[in-house]
């Protein structure tokens, strides 16, 4: 009855409501003129180096090991956050532990901390002399001014994803099938790896997809705790940067182009996944 | 589910007295049995360890930053901290981050509601690529942000004739005129510009998975009874969404505040006029004195708004969960 009236409806209120025609046309025009137009640019502009003036570029070797090192690291980072973030939550939805609500609300400090004050208190955190970094550096693993540094930081951009996106896909999970698992004989471990994970792999891929594209172009919190040294740990976004601050506006056009395709490409590897994943888990 | 299996099991006897017993006993029995045989739940031991693993890992990515900000920035003394945050330039730069948060909110607002109106409440074609459009500066990379419009706006840019020289033209009676844009790159309306890119999706993003799944059945009933499409926008829709609305202009809020890698790459970093918070702390922080003590008093300003922002959205969440879209219902 309900779902018959609602189709019903669905035919005839079509365009009853008004304003669409304003909402519509000024979504369009606001949308073109702040991102298509702009981004559109950029294509325009890298379109004029012509294909081999593109390909010399992005062949440079401080070119490729800064995309290197942009996609690895961030690659590095969201594998980091979809195993961690995915613990956090199921740590928050299963279990009931002091100070849980305020670790929860914490989760979404990367959010709100703007990402050079992130940037800094990481260097110092993680530096030689720093509250974690002497630790490390004790065993005689360097962290800030390395890669390693870089993913450190871009852990801290990514993590909010993973557990936003996990956890209330864990919380709907329906306990029935883990308890029907486990009187058929199932025990724990296989319960959670072959009952819970399954359903739980779109949204941790989707999580570490967000993670990924957010890591990838990630600038403020990076550029302090990498040291930047070309080559080394001088990544994309920076480069960009040093090549507009020569007036190289080819160059940074061509790396900015360069990043834009790398990451919707693998998004895009992401996305097919997940449907896969999805209709699988069917 | 001890106490209800037990009770099914209880059932079939007829004293209530007997019912009562054998439920007891039952429920001891299976409380037993859960604890041999593995079921639903990990032993205690492997709980305390996960707990352990998860907030030792958020004590040292999230927890010590942020206490370190504001030790960092009170370490050299009150006097230090106030002065660093008081002297001319910081003031400068809290000016200018307010006066841009200002401006780019409310574009955003306007347009995350025009797009969720026309989104999430009528159909038509190419509805998802456009939300997919709507996304997409979330997949850009901030840097990138700033130097689209570098190209348009910079001194090699397409629109440079127009700021540059300006555009004359001679109007029939009523004489000549020139049409010239004011300056944009290294100047506010750029650093405007790219915070209204990089923030573009907050609002949008935040309204339409709400007013998808409040429908529009409120609506129709206010414009069968006779209401303008105004008044039903005014006092049927907004109502419904003020919450929704609340949060998006929170976050967003605090990603204009915050951000850094597209404004600096337009801004130019002339302290006093186009520094914003997050820029001087860069520049302290870089500053040949090293200046750490008064980088991280202004960064403990931007890390204090932080704070204030998670209580408001925690808030918001615990107190008006119901009126957010689903997946902030925690």
């Amino acid at each position: 009855m309900a779902v018959e009236s609602a189709s019903i409806g669905r035919l005839r209120r079509r365009r009853v409501l008004p304003g669409f025609g304003l909402s519509l046309g000024y979504t369009l025009a606001w949308l073109g003129l702040i991102v298509l137009i702009p981004l559109a640019g950029l294509f325009i502009k890298a379109g004029g180096l012509g294909w081999q003036g593109l390909w010399n570029i992005w062949t440079e070797p401080r070119v490729l090991s800064a995309l290197k090192l942009s996609f690895g690291t961030a690659l590095a980072a969201a594998a980091f956050n979809a195993l961690m973030g995915t613990l956090v939550a199921w740590v928050f939805v299963r279990y009931r532990f002091p100070g849980k609500r305020i670790f929860d609300a914490m989760i979404d400090l990367p959010f709100a901390l703007p990402t050079a004050v992130a940037g800094i208190a990481l260097t110092s955190l993680y530096g030689p002399s720093g509250w974690i970094g002497r630790w490390f550096e004790a065993i005689g693993v360097k962290v800030a001014y390395t890669p390693l540094g870089i993913t450190i930081a871009l852990i801290f951009v990514g993590l909010p994803f993973v557990v936003r996106v996990v956890q209330p896909v864990l919380a709907e999970v329906e306990r029935e099938l883990e308890e029907a698992s486990a009187t058929l004989g199932a025990n724990r471990w296989q319960t959670v790896t072959r009952v819970v994970l399954p359903a739980l792999w779109p949204a941790i891929l989707a999580g570490f997809g967000l993670a990924f594209a957010r890591g990838v172009g990630e600038y403020g919190s990076v550029i302090f705790i990498a040291g930047n040294l070309p080559g080394f740990t001088e990544i994309a976004p920076l480069l960009i940067t040093f090549r507009l601050d020569e007036y190289d506006y080819a160059s940074a056009t061509a790396i900015a182009l360069a990043m834009l395709l790398l990451s919707f490409l693998t998004l895009f590897a992401i996305n097919t996944l997940q449907s896969k994943l999805t209709r699988r888990g069917r | 589910m001890s106490e209800a299996v037990s009770a099914v099991i209880a059932f079939p006897s007829e004293n209530p007295q007997l019912h009562t017993q054998n439920a007891r006993e039952d429920a001891r029995d299976s409380a037993r049995k859960s604890r041999a045989v593995a079921s639903t739940t990990e032993p205690r031991w492997v709980q305390v360890l996960l707990i352990a693993a998860a907030l030792l890992f958020l004590l040292g990515f999230l927890l010590l930053p942020l206490v370190l900000v504001f030790v960092e920035a009170l370490s050299g003394g009150v006097h230090a901290f106030v002065s660093a945050i008081t002297e001319a330039d910081a003031l400068a730069a809290i000016r200018l981050t307010l006066l841009v948060t200002a401006i780019v909110v409310p574009l955003n607002l306007v347009f995350g509601i025009a797009a969720a109106w026309a989104v999430s409440k009528h159909e038509f074609r190419g509805k998802r690529l456009l939300v997919s459009l709507i996304d997409l500066p979330f997949a850009v990379s901030p840097v990138v942000a700033g130097l689209v419009f570098v190209l348009i706006f910079g001194a090699q840019g397409w629109a440079w004739p127009l700021i540059d020289e300006g555009w004359h033209f001679a109007l029939p009676w009523l004489g000549e005129f020139t049409l010239q844009l004011p300056k944009v790159i290294f100047s506010t309306p750029g650093i405007v510009l790219a915070t209204t890119f990089v923030t573009f999706p907050f609002i949008a993003r935040e309204l339409m998975p709400l007013m998808e799944q409040q429908g529009t059945d409120e609506e129709l009933a206010a414009l069968s009874l006779g209401a303008s499409g105004w008044q039903t926008f005014w006092r049927v829709t907004l109502p419904n969404i003020r919450w929704a609305l609340l949060y998006g202009v929170l976050l967003c809020s605090a990603r204009a505040m915050g951000e850094f890698g597209a404004v600096s790459v337009v801004s130019g970093h002339i302290r006093g006029r186009t520094n914003t918070l997050p820029l001087h702390v860069e520049i302290l922080y870089n500053d040949i004195g090293q200046n750490y003590g008064a980088a991280f008093a202004v960064a403990s300003l931007l890390a204090l708004s932080a704070l204030v922002t998670l209580i408001l959205k925690a808030y918001l969440e615990w107190r008006h969960g119901e009126s957010l879209a689903a997946n902030h219902r925690h």
